[in-house]
């Protein structure tokens, strides 16, 4: 067993809300993120994720429940051998649908983040803000009930974290639950928001 | 959190991703998606020639043991067919009646099918290595031999057949082959013990061999199977997409392995049989029989090509079904080893 990481945390994420994470680094955002998205287990505590007790999940439910959750992680995580539409449209992939059903949305998807014009570029070729964006498109392609992203501004320059905001709060108007986990003060001030600052493991709420 | 989930299409967004652009160039073309585990890399290729090397040495050992035990079987079942009455000259003994005399006695026995006495002429053949050429008989006490048939499958009474030939003819020996025969089946057997341990431990060595090569290769695709897992995908699906992609692996190997194998005996017995007659071949087929494997060994190659896919393709599919196991062992215990922990 590991240091505690995080406690005595309590707190909800309304359907359709906007919110920041932030805290120092090391404080524990992605830990609380990975909690969010089942791919860690508190020690101790509660987590209820639509109406369900997440401790009490069989693992083999567990993707049915990540299907309905839009994780965007930190390092991205493309795969290198498929292409941009060939990541965004992977969520859909496994979950069996034919391609001919979601190439239209995936195309259009991809036009509304901007990377309407790569398509067919390995990620290897991509800039980091493409990578972002096509990180976070595949994260919106099923369209989640809630958007978890991890530093989606680490890797661009602030025009780009603007405009990747922009993505996030049009997002959230089409109503899904976004959680954002920056360290980034300049990003949060350009938004009304719920704020939740971890410091030493511990959790403020600022509506 | 809400249950409900709500349909809707992507609006375009009050201010777009992307700077406003110049009118539409043509439409893109999609390429045909990709497969979801990549279809060729480093691993994948080493993993192939692997497996063609392990079915290949499997499929050569399958056929050189089978080749060996019917080459041991041969020669037992050749000495085992014959008996031999051996007639020793004697003065008061008319040698062409005696051995008439002792083949028409040992042909009066059940299982005794045919006799043949070895005339003088090739009695002195049989003496011409040693005697040398235009031996005359008569100026030495050779024996003479009867050479008795035999049903190998229900062999005369040889003790009646000895005793019975030694009242009428005195001078006659009856040899059963027994000493050889019982020194053929030993050898047989320990040489068919031998090739056997020698194909359970190629089997095995290709075995393991097949199964961390396996595991070997699908260790540099952990990050997909970690990737779909976070995207939604069932264990099941991610399963069976390693697994298809290393059957094709597994049968491209196997084949090119089995096949080369298939060649080499075809080759090899097409060679004896163009060179028949020559020192060379039957040194060869003395030593190592023919070099045809029949049906049954093209068979076991083809068995063996199908073990090795088989084998690849469950290991990749147990390796993926617990490398999802561990992401999962993970999350519940979050002081093992973590890839992506802040």
């Amino acid at each position: 067993m590991g240091p505690e990481i995080l406690r005595d945390l309590t707190f909800d994420i309304p359907r359709r809300s906007f919110q920041f994470l932030t805290g120092p680094s090391g404080a524990g955002k992605t830990t609380l993120l990975r909690l969010l998205f089942l791919s860690l287990q508190p020690t101790r505590g509660l987590i209820r994720m639509f109406d369900r007790n997440i401790s009490s999940i069989p693992r083999e439910e567990f993707p049915m429940l990540r299907r309905r959750v839009g994780i965007v992680f930190q390092d991205f995580r493309l795969l290198d051998h498929l292409t941009t539409y060939e990541n965004v449209a992977l969520p859909l992939r496994v979950r069996g649908k034919d391609e001919s059903s979601y190439r239209a949305d995936v195309l259009e998807l991809l036009k509304w983040v901007g990377l309407g014009e790569r398509i067919n570029v390995l990620p290897p070729v991509l800039s980091g803000g493409e990578k972002q964006r096509a990180a976070i498109a595949r994260a919106l392609i099923d369209r989640p009930e809630i958007l978890l992203a991890d530093e989606p501004t680490g890797n661009v320059d602030p025009p780009m974290a603007r405009r990747l905001l922009n993505l996030f709060l049009e997002l959230n108007r089409l109503g899904t639950a976004v959680v954002i986990a920056t360290h980034d003060l300049s990003l949060m001030d350009q938004v009304e928001a719920r704020r939740m600052i971890l410091s030493q493991g511990r959790l403020d709420i600022y509506e | 959190m809400s249950e409900s989930r709500t349909k809707r299409t992507h609006e375009v967004p009050q201010e777009p991703a992307e700077p406003q652009q110049q009118p539409r160039r043509t439409e893109m073309r999609v390429r045909p998606m990709g497969p979801i585990v990549p279809s060729t890399n480093v691993s994948g290729h080493a993993l192939m020639c692997v497996i063609a090397i392990m079915s290949f040495l499997a499929c050569l050992t399958l056929g050189g043991v089978s080749m060996v035990r019917a080459t041991a079987q041969s020669w037992q079942s050749q000495i085992s067919r014959e008996i031999t009455i051996q007639i020793k000259p004697d003065d008061n003994l008319d040698m062409e009646k005696a051995l008439a005399d002792a083949r028409d006695l040992a042909l009066t026995f059940s299982g005794a099918t045919g006799g043949n006495i070895v005339d003088r002429a090739a009695t002195a053949r049989l003496l011409e290595p040693w005697l040398g050429e235009g031996l005359d008989l008569d100026e030495l006490p050779v024996p003479r031999l009867v050479i008795i048939t035999i049903d190998e499958n229900n062999p005369p009474d040889f003790a009646a057949m000895r005793k019975a030939l030694t009242e009428i003819i005195p001078q006659a020996f009856l040899d059963d082959h027994r000493t050889w025969v019982d020194r053929l089946v030993a050898m047989a057997n320990t040489t068919a013990m031998i090739g056997t341990g020698v194909l359970v431990l190629v089997f095995s060595t290709m075995v393991l061999t097949v199964i961390f090569a396996t595991r070997g290769a699908l260790s540099g695709n952990r990050h997909i199977v970690e990737v779909l897992h976070f995207v939604g995908a069932e264990a099941g699906f991610v399963a069976s997409e390693f697994q298809k992609h290393f059957l094709r692996i597994s049968l491209k190997g196997a084949g090119a392995g089995g096949l080369l194998a298939a060649l080499f005996f075809a080759l090899a017995g097409y060679w004896q049989s163009r060179t028949l007659a020559t020192p060379e071949t039957d040194q060869a087929t003395a030593l190592f029989g023919t070099f045809t494997i029949g049906y049954g060994g093209y068979l076991g190659i083809l068995a063996i090509m199908i073990v090795i896919a088989v084998l690849t393709t469950l290991t990749a599919r147990l390796t993926v079904t617990r490398t999802i196991y561990e992401i999962d062992l993970i999350r519940s215990d979050p002081g093992r080893t973590d890839s992506y922990q802040s």
